[in-house]
């Protein structure tokens, strides 16, 4: 199938990647975390790019999905897998319960919305202290094991997580393609058409919201188990925003983008240490200057240079015959 | 325990009148743009870090004239925000702005990290710190200087927009770009002057506040998420309705913490805000719209 | 997140020629940091990396340790635990450090923990918390008293003035947080109620609702935990709203710039913290006196008033440096075993003394209970 074309390419750079450059801190750790962190996005994308529902509080739901996994362990004494389904029921519930009063909302005052559930799940992380450890965070997180391979190496985090990534990338481009993604596609264009078109778009919303939920949920408690800390900082609502900006970045309605949004995030501040205190100043202006000269999104701007480079050269081979 | 609500109540209105007018800044901008301006709160924290190092040191200029030089000057920062950032990207979505102010915020931050460093930095009260008694409670003077600052900002707004040439004309801007061009109106420099005036606005409150408050080069970023939540409590298209939802979330917090629990203070504002916006999905003074198809 | 090697070390051995500066390159000796230059734990991070900077170009002027020159790589974290892990990932894997001092905070010393232990790397923390050395993990350390110190000695002193109603105010960050449990916690081995139990956010801007119903109880002083500006605004509202209540502030507010934010409120707050605050008020006899002195000279001279905070990253760099010395070797588990035998080394915080069960090695006795009077430090005694 021809949309899947992309995704045999992707599975094709994964595995050759650590065999390129085997131990390279670059792939196995930052590229661990470009991957995790392509997951988040690729589901906050569905919503967004697809749905059309912005959400500054995707890292609520990460955070939810981190601290089950990571509470049910290490106080509860439970096995990772039950603790990673139960952090996702309870994600699941969550998002299902504030979906639509939430959705119903639009624009400036959804963002304001989902901004104020993902601080208001901060708040809770860092006062509930007995449960949670409070700001300081809970550690002694045990690992995944799966039949006895124990997860415990950079590169098998890469396997598990790039793993995950592939399978959530399988699934949206999945939806995208059938025929709810249409549905979907329909809201973004214009709710009032697409309710005229018999599409409830009330359910389609909440759906698309409870699974970006879900994959958050896992994303978080994949997190937990290989950090083997969680502490709230890292679910805060800049990470919120930071997502949002790998979606956008990368182009929104693309699944692609969003991955190559989330690869560019993640690695661009490896690269700008070396500015010391030039840092915050340098990264503001790039993401500036990127959202002005390509608003719809890296990828789509760089298929349109690639598309425009091929006609040229096309065109110069026509005109040397 | 009516002694302790009268010193919530003066505290909330204090807080309060800070984030009116960084709300009233979000609102005058989403108004003549339609573009929520993340970038808000950095004004406020330059103003107040300007204002600092002008008048810092033996050779400093004083105080008054160091804070005039800083509102003219984050004034001009607003004018290119709106002239180098926005106004290229006209017609992008609404997230694709949000990203740009969001990135002019961080840019702005790393500015001023470059230049001031990270130190906190406090400021001469204007008028003293002897404490005002009203009845069992107690207001600073700087106290006073804030709520009156605000509130005559407040009425300058309203006059602006409502007994002005230039003020109407940003609004017909807001209401119809097309048609406000064809009556001749000089639609680019109605943007700058909404920028500018929102900056205006911005840089005066840091100002104010910064006795109280201190400031660093961060400090921007909380006080505009806190403007941006009472803009939205009050209902983005409405100024007034701005300063009326922060004037309310700085009361909230306020009760909140005396009466309720302190730590949770700030999820007790945000948890009110999204209860008002499940019942009233355009804010407390917001006109409910019809979506444009 | 900021990088910074010191060049030095590899600048003096290039004037040697080409072919050796290599193989001084791999005997010298790679120091990893990653410390909170940035965000809300600035005011810890930017001192410690100033002093190590400093330090380290010292000794490699001085011909380094043993004749190996040292080595600095230096990360931002921002205060994140997140890009803390991802550091120290870093340092150990891709620069491959020999020892790594810094975590400026506690949450982001305690996520690197699990990291450290598994990597077998001697680990040096700047950080407050007792959890980083309470149950002692074999591969790290920490050079800043604990939190629980802070509160036993700020609880002695009440106890001495006949204080035993107290209210506590905390801030809602890591800092706060921690020394608002040990409070808590030890407050009744002194015969102390706590009264109130109040909190801020890190950025907040008024506590007077929070210290509005403090007033109202019958605590006889206040103690506040917490760092940044919000100590400094609680000590304002204590004034505004005519609380006459003796004010107890911890060591997270021990430089120059409290005293300077929160002005003449300042006088007659009470905290606890390292000598080196009053290091010209020592008597001569003391011996950590000379040590706190020119520690206070080097820094003060580059870079203004000193904090307790980069005298952290001095007792941290150079416990790792002279164990390197003794153990001769850059050996992972010899270093790590020379470390725990510090002994009777003096640094800013105090002597240090360390052991297989004691990863700190100072005893409550390293703090000094200070009150500010005219603007200044003076000891309690």
């Amino acid at each position: 199938m021809s949309y899947l074309r992309g995704f045999y390419l992707l599975l094709a750079v994964a595995l050759l990647l650590p065999i390129a450059f085997p131990g390279s801190y670059y792939v196995t750790v930052v590229g661990v975390t470009a991957a995790l962190n392509a997951i988040l996005a690729v589901s906050l994308n569905l919503l967004m790019g697809y749905a059309g529902q912005i959400s500054l509080g995707h890292a609520g739901f990460f955070g939810v999905g981190a601290y089950a996994s990571a509470i049910l362990t290490t106080r509860y004494g439970w096995n990772p897998w039950p603790a990673i389904v139960a952090g996702m029921a309870a994600t699941g519930v969550i998002a299902f319960t504030l979906a639509r009063p939430i959705l119903r909302l639009k624009g400036h005052y959804l963002a304001m919305a989902t901004l104020g559930m993902g601080i208001i799940i901060n708040i809770v992380l860092v006062q509930a202290g007995s449960f949670t450890g409070g700001p300081d965070g809970l550690g002694g997180i045990p690992t995944l094991s799966l039949f006895g391979w124990r997860v415990n190496s950079d590169l098998r985090w890469y396997i598990v997580i790039v793993s995950v990534l592939l399978v959530v990338v399988w699934i949206s481009l999945n939806i995208i393609n059938s025929r709810s993604g249409r549905a979907l596609r329909a809201l973004h264009g214009s709710e009032v058409a697409a309710e005229m078109m018999g599409i409830d778009t009330g359910a389609t919303k909440t759906q698309v919201f409870v699974l970006a939920a879900l994959i958050a949920s896992l994303a978080g408690s994949l997190f937990a188990y290989q950090q083997a800390f969680v502490s709230p900082d890292s679910f805060s609502f800049f990470f919120s925003i930071e997502l949002v900006t790998m979606v956008v970045l990368g182009g929104m309605a693309s699944t692609y983008g969003a991955i190559l949004g989330a690869v560019i995030l993640t690695f661009l501040p490896e690269l700008l240490v070396v500015f010391e205190d030039y840092e915050v100043m340098i990264f503001g202006a790039i993401l500036m200057l990127m959202m002005i000269f390509l608003p719809q999104g890296l990828f789509v701007g760089l298929q349109g240079l690639v598309r425009r480079v091929l006609r040229a050269k096309q065109g110069s081979e026509r005109g040397a015959a | 325990m009516l002694d302790q609500i009268l010193q919530f109540l003066l505290t909330g209105v204090t807080v309060g009148a800070t984030y009116a007018l960084v709300a009233l800044g979000f609102a005058i901008i989403y108004n003549a743009s339609d573009v929520v301006n993340f970038a808000q709160g950095e004004f406020v924290m330059l103003g107040a870090m300007s204002t600092i190092a002008l008048s810092a040191g033996d050779q400093g200029l004083p105080l008054w004239l160091a804070a005039i030089c800083a509102v003219l000057l984050v004034i001009l920062v607003g004018m290119l925000l709106q002239r180098f950032a926005i106004a290229p990207a006209r017609g992008a979505s609404v997230v694709t702005t949000i990203i740009i102010t969001i990135g002019a915020s961080i840019f702005l931050r790393g500015v001023a990290l470059l230049l001031w460093g990270k130190d906190i930095f406090g400021m001469p009260h204007f008028s003293g710190e002897e404490p005002i008694q009203i009845g069992e409670a107690t207001i600073l003077p700087q106290n006073i200087w804030v709520m009156g600052g605000a509130a005559l900002l407040v009425l300058g707004v309203h006059y602006f927009f409502n007994h002005t040439l230039n003020g109407k004309s940003i609004l017909a801007c807001s209401c119809n770009r097309t048609a406000a061009n064809l009556v001749g109106i000089n639609v680019g420099m109605m943007m700058l002057i909404a920028y500018g005036l929102s900056a205006l606005l911005g840089s005066l409150a840091g100002i104010l506040v910064a006795p109280i408050t201190f400031t660093s080069y961060d400090a921007g970023v909380m006080l505009g998420l806190k403007g941006f939540s009472a803009a939205i409590l009050g209902g983005m298209g409405n100024p007034m309705g701005a300063v009326a939802g922060g004037l309310l979330l700085g009361l909230i917090e306020s009760l909140a913490a005396g009466l309720i629990s302190s730590g949770y203070k700030d999820a007790i504002g945000f948890v009110i805000l999204l209860l008002v916006l499940f019942f009233r999905p355009s804010g407390i003074f917001g006109k409910a719209s019809a979506e444009r198809v | 997140m900021k990088i910074r090697h010191t060049f030095s070390a590899l600048a003096a051995a290039a004037l040697l020629g080409l072919g050796s500066a290599q193989v001084a390159a791999a005997d010298s000796i790679k120091v990893g940091t990653f410390l909170a230059v940035t965000g809300g734990a600035s005011f810890l991070g930017d001192p410690e990396l100033k002093t190590l900077q400093m330090y380290v170009d010292e000794v490699n002027a001085k011909g380094g340790v043993d004749g190996r020159m040292v080595e600095l790589v230096h990360y931002d974290t921002g205060g994140r635990a997140k890009d803390a892990v991802k550091f120290a990932k870093r340092l150990i894997q891709k620069d491959k450090v020999d020892v790594i001092v810094g975590g400026s905070t506690s949450g982001s010393t305690l996520a690197v923990m699990p990291l450290v232990e598994k990597s077998r790397i001697p680990f040096i923390s700047f950080a407050g918390a007792v959890k980083i050395i309470h149950p002692v993990q074999k591969w790290t350390f920490k050079t800043p008293h604990t939190d629980a110190m802070a509160a036993a000695k700020i609880f002695g002193d009440m106890q001495r003035r006949g204080i035993t109603k107290v209210a506590l105010i905390s801030g809602s960050g890591g800092f706060g947080k921690s020394g608002r449990g040990q409070s808590l916690q030890l407050a009744t081995q002194y015969g102390i109620k706590i009264v109130a139990d109040e909190s801020y956010g890190a950025k907040d801007t008024d506590m007077t609702a929070q210290l509005t119903k403090i007033r109202d109880t019958d605590a006889q002083a206040i103690l506040n935990f917490g760092f940044g500006s919000g100590p400094a605004i609680v000590t304002k509202n204590v004034r505004q709203l005519g609380i006459e209540l003796p004010l107890y502030q911890s060591h997270g507010v021990a430089s120059k710039k409290y005293i300077e934010l929160a002005g003449d409120a300042a006088e007659g707050v009470r905290l606890p913290a390292a000598a080196l605050l009053v290091a010209d008020q020592l008597p001569d006899s003391d011996p950590q006196k000379a040590v706190l002195l020119a520690y206070k000279s080097k820094f003060e001279a580059a870079h203004g008033p000193v904090s307790t905070f980069g005298g952290h990253a001095y007792d941290g760099l150079f416990i790792a440096l002279e164990a390197i010395d003794r153990a001769n070797s850059l050996d992972k588990e010899k270093v790590r075993d020379e470390i725990e035998k510090t002994n009777g080394f003096i640094g800013t915080a105090g002597i240090f003394n360390m052991s297989p069960s004691d990863h700190l090695g100072l005893g409550i006795d390293a703090f000094k209970m200070l009150e500010i009077r005219n603007g200044d430090w003076t000891i309690v005694r």
